[in-house]
């Protein structure tokens, strides 16, 4: 017979309640496993297509039927690495990226620290407001700014879309910002001031350490947004300051075999952001659905 | 929240706001008020100089263009394809997700990267490897069942723009139900089950509504970005063949940078920035509800 | 003169009025509770002697200086937060130095106090961790090491038990009595727990919807409730109150002395319970609470909730008929508006 110790065993850790639990009731596991892995598999395959492709070679590319297995080759990445326009090309998509976040940065954070630590009662309707005009298409906005980089000699320049890049993302920076600034329990900030911080130390010894974390899922976001931006990046600018985005464009009327060279060049082009996109996951979906979605 | 109220302070708060609400103001009205302007005057950028007085006439011309009511028509069957197609699609996706399973991880990484690739790659990665009717996956497939090849883009491109932007946009919709089904409250599905229901119902009855918050975010946010859909339609079908693939954006794109027709082509921006006004009325009253 | 006085300290927020004029006079060493129900300021109250909200009107003056306008940070006072407040990135040790840091003092020093306080508090060996790996109690230790360190005028205490769970609440209430008398600071502690209220205060202020009703010490306060709204709030379980009219036999104890259209009210160790009928007035028992020291006997007394206390256990049952007699020199008597009248 039992002891009373082995019908009730104490339970030592949380997870032993846990693996007791139920299953949900959709779907089976073994059900759901198979239908999950294939969706995933299938919508990933236009992917997936383009990275075995980047190691073919042209004729392996075109082949018919589609070639599954070969022999890889870096040939690709080689002649793309080797033309000065795809290196020239990067170095925009990364300079404008990069600026228009430490800038975009330079101008929200302030704003958002502001909001958050000195709120009033227009607060909310000037975060909505800024909110607000992320919300217009940018075709509105074409006209007036080609025409505009057009006067001042900056089309095909690599400032106006930093500045345009800047404007675009900084509705979604102030608030993400905001946000991670709101996380930070207000009893701390009450706490250093009590012990005798001004606020200007308030804000170097407490709220920037405990806030590096958001600005740096902001700026990553931001940089996602920026490097894939498409409709400013093949209107306002050409050769000189053509971001991959224009550069990959330019491609758009074959010109014979080239697929393997342009599986390379789009690849080396979205790689890092595809990687970044699944460490940013939940930052975009707080930034890009403004917070609705919980 | 407490905050010293002295007035040294209430300027503070006012400068560090300054730099964001200028530059935002600026690029929000400035580019505005030109619109309008250029809106009301005949003003041709192969003429310049030449600004007279148009009144409506630009709005008139925008309307009776051939292409216009073909590019209101494909821009509203683009948005509401794309948005019906992630929105089903995502919820069961969501659904099928959001419960462990072995390789869950991997596969919400899977899932996701659409969404990151860069729109220009993916409108190629479209045009040449799947859907080219000699070389590309889907001309295989198509062959391996006995079937002609289908030539996408010359005879569907309205279908293939739409699946290049659905395949782009599911990850989006797919993200945000997963994130708010891992907020269902488990203790109420419990309580359903103890008092007796099945599957169906608890979906119906308590998934469906819990999910009704996300979903009008999703197809709202999706209007907004989906109205300015460009760089697909610019690379593949330039927004052909004729206008068969043209969407709005396109279409004010074309007047201004291809006919350079400033005065028209603002007229035409001013009817999508009055669209996109409307739905984001309503999007920002819904985020102003979960804001504090 | 006093330590700390409040003058007419009234706070509001737009229409809201708060805190609607407190006059209050606290010695250098006593510890003063500010007690009350949800709502009726005491938090609030303590956040204006902080600075952390500004005082609409009314005058605060500390050892002679008049603090009303100043910032925290200069009041030389040091707050212990109900949910410890403490800096999520600081080790322990960083936290309970920080408010030196800020005043330029030597490491030297800060590295003295700072020890003296973790070995007062028991923390010695946690000085370098960060608070993420501390138990709820050791963080609440952490917190207050962090009071301590600065040698304050006033420790303000807001609500610093709630978080934890009642076994350890009980012990570190003993350890706050403790460290008062061990430091004999000046010391305000708001909760809403009277046992804490009644345990470890000098003196009790009873507040209600911002004003002060009563203040005493403890057992003032339990022997004579200036109102009916202390003595209910005062004593576990509350005092049985009942209108003059409804045990005639129970008004008559007191002498005629209480009104027609008053209250009498007295506490459930007034009250004795026999089986059966006799002495007193007959009820009904409705519960019995047995908590081992005590036994707690629920009665109905015709429609009326009476509940005794004694100190035997008791071989009643809900349902028996009981007699119920009432100790005359334990009667508190209130007038209609609940004013107490001297008690019998």
């Amino acid at each position: 017979m039992n002891t009373v110790a082995q019908q009730n065993p104490v339970v030592s850790s949380p997870t032993q309640f846990a693996v007791q639990k139920p299953p949900s009731q959709f779907l089976p596991v073994a059900l759901r496993t198979a239908g999950a892995w294939i969706v995933a598999l299938l919508l990933f395959f236009p992917l997936g297509w383009l990275f075995l492709t980047a190691f073919k070679t042209e004729q392996q590319a075109i082949s018919v039927p589609p070639l599954f297995l070969f022999a890889p080759t870096l040939e690709n990445f080689h002649e793309v690495n080797s033309r000065s326009d795809y290196l020239l090309h990067a170095m925009n998509s990364l300079i404008t990226s990069l600026g228009s976040t430490i800038l975009g940065l330079a101008i929200a954070a302030p704003a958002a620290y502001s909001m958050a630590f000195f709120r009033t009662k227009k607060t909310r309707d000037i975060l909505l407001w800024m909110l607000s005009t992320k919300m217009m298409p940018a075709v509105g906005a074409l006209l007036p700014i080609y025409v505009m980089a057009q006067t001042a000699g900056m089309l095909d320049s690599v400032s106006a879309l930093i500045i345009v890049f800047t404007l675009s993302n900084l509705p979604i920076m102030v608030w993400m910002l905001y946000t991670s600034y709101k996380d930070i329990p207000p009893e701390i900030l009450e706490a250093a001031r009590m012990d005798g911080a001004t606020l200007w130390k308030e804000f170097r010894h407490v709220v920037l350490p405990l806030s590096v974390g958001g600005m740096a899922s902001t700026g990553l976001l931001c940089l996602v947004l920026s490097w894939n931006e498409a409709f400013w990046s093949l209107n306002l600018v050409a050769a000189k300051a053509g971001t991959l985005a224009t550069l990959i464009a330019s491609y758009s009327s074959p010109e014979g075999l080239f697929w393997a060279k342009l599986s390379a060049a789009s690849l080396l082009a979205i790689a890092p952001i595809v990687i970044f996109g699944w460490f940013s996951q939940k930052q975009l979906v707080q930034g890009l659905t403004f917070g609705a979605v919980k | 929240m407490s905050s010293p109220s002295s007035s040294n302070t209430r300027l503070l708060p006012r400068a560090l706001m300054a730099p964001a609400i200028g530059t935002l103001f600026l690029w929000m009205i400035v580019p505005l008020c030109m619109t309008i302007y250029f809106s009301l005057v005949n003003y041709n950028l192969m003429q310049p100089g030449e600004k007279t007085f148009a009144g409506l006439d630009n709005f008139t011309y925008f309307i009776t263009d051939p292409d216009f009511w073909p590019a209101v028509w494909n821009t509203l069957v683009l948005i509401g394809s794309v948005i019906g197609i992630t929105v089903v699609l995502g919820v069961l996706l969501g659904l099928l997700v959001n419960d462990p399973f072995p390789g869950r991880g991997i596969v919400r990484v899977l899932l996701i990267s659409p969404f990151f690739v860069m729109p220009a790659v993916n409108a190629l990665l479209w045009k040449h490897m799947m859907m080219n009717p000699n070389y590309g996956v889907l001309a295989d497939l198509w062959r391996n069942f006995g079937l002609t090849p289908v030539d996408w883009l010359t005879d569907w491109p309205l279908l293939s723009v739409i699946i290049m932007v659905a395949w782009q946009w599911l990850p989006f919709a797919c993200l945000i139900f997963i994130t708010s089904l891992q907020s269902l409250d488990r203790e109420q599905m419990e309580a359903a089950r103890m008092d007796g229901s099945n599957a169906f119902q608890r979906f119906f009855y308590l998934t469906v509504p819990h999910l009704a918050r996300p979903m009008a975010v999703v197809i709202m946010i999706e209007m907004i970005f989906l109205l300015s859909i460009f760089a697909e339609i610019f690379i593949t079908t330039s927004g052909g063949p004729g206008n068969a693939s043209t969407n709005m954006t396109f279409l004010i794109y074309k007047q201004s940078l291809m006919n350079f027709d400033v005065g028209v082509a603002s007229a035409g921006a001013l009817f999508a920035v009055i669209f996109a006004n409307i739905v984001s009325f309503f999007l920002v009253r819904m985020v102003g509800k979960n804001l504090d | 003169m006093a330590y700390l006085q409040l003058h007419q300290i009234k706070k509001s927020f737009d229409d809201a009025h708060i805190i609607k004029g407190v006059d209050l006079e606290i010695q250098k060493g006593e510890f003063i509770v500010f007690v009350g129900p949800s709502g009726c300021g005491k938090s609030t109250l303590l956040r204006l002697i902080a600075g952390l909200e500004q005082i609409t009107s009314g005058n605060l003056l500390l050892d002679g200086r008049d603090i009303t306008y100043a910032p925290s940070g200069k009041r030389d006072l040091a707050m212990v937060f109900q949910s410890y407040a403490l800096y999520p990135h600081m080790s322990v040790f960083d936290n309970m130095s920080f408010a030196l840091k800020l005043a330029n003092v030597s490491k030297d020093e800060i590295k003295t106090k700072v020890q003296r306080a973790a070995e007062q508090l028991n923390l010695t060996k946690y000085l370098d961790h960060t608070p993420k790996q501390l138990s709820g109690g050791q963080r609440q230790r952490v917190a207050i090491g962090r009071a301590i360190v600065r040698a304050p005028k006033v420790f303000l205490f807001d609500e610093p038990l709630s978080n934890l769970d009642a076994a350890l609440r009980g012990n570190t209430r003993v350890e706050i009595h403790k460290l008062h008398v061990a430091l004999g600071a000046t010391t305000i502690y708001v909760t809403h727990d009277q046992v804490e209220a009644m345990t470890l205060a000098d003196r009790v202020v009873v507040l209600r919807d911002g004003l002060i009703e009563q203040v005493g010490s403890p057992l003032e306060l339990y022997d004579r409730p200036a109102n009916q709204f202390v003595a209910q709030f005062i004593g576990m379980p509350s005092m049985n109150m009942l209108p003059a009219k409804a045990i005639p036999s129970f008004s008559a104890a007191t002498g005629g002395r209480l009104p027609a259209d008053g209250f009498l009210g007295v506490r459930p160790e007034g009250l004795r319970v026999r089986a059966g009928t006799g002495r007193g007035v007959d009820g009904k028992v409705e519960l019995v609470e047995a908590l081992g020291s005590d036994t707690l006997i629920h009665v109905d007394v015709g429609g009326l909730q009476l509940i005794a206390r004694q100190n035997e256990r008791t071989s009643l049952q809900s349902g028996d008929d009981v007699a119920v007699e009432l100790d005359p020199s334990v009667l508190h008597l209130f007038n209609r508006e609940g004013r107490s009248l001297a008690a019998a």
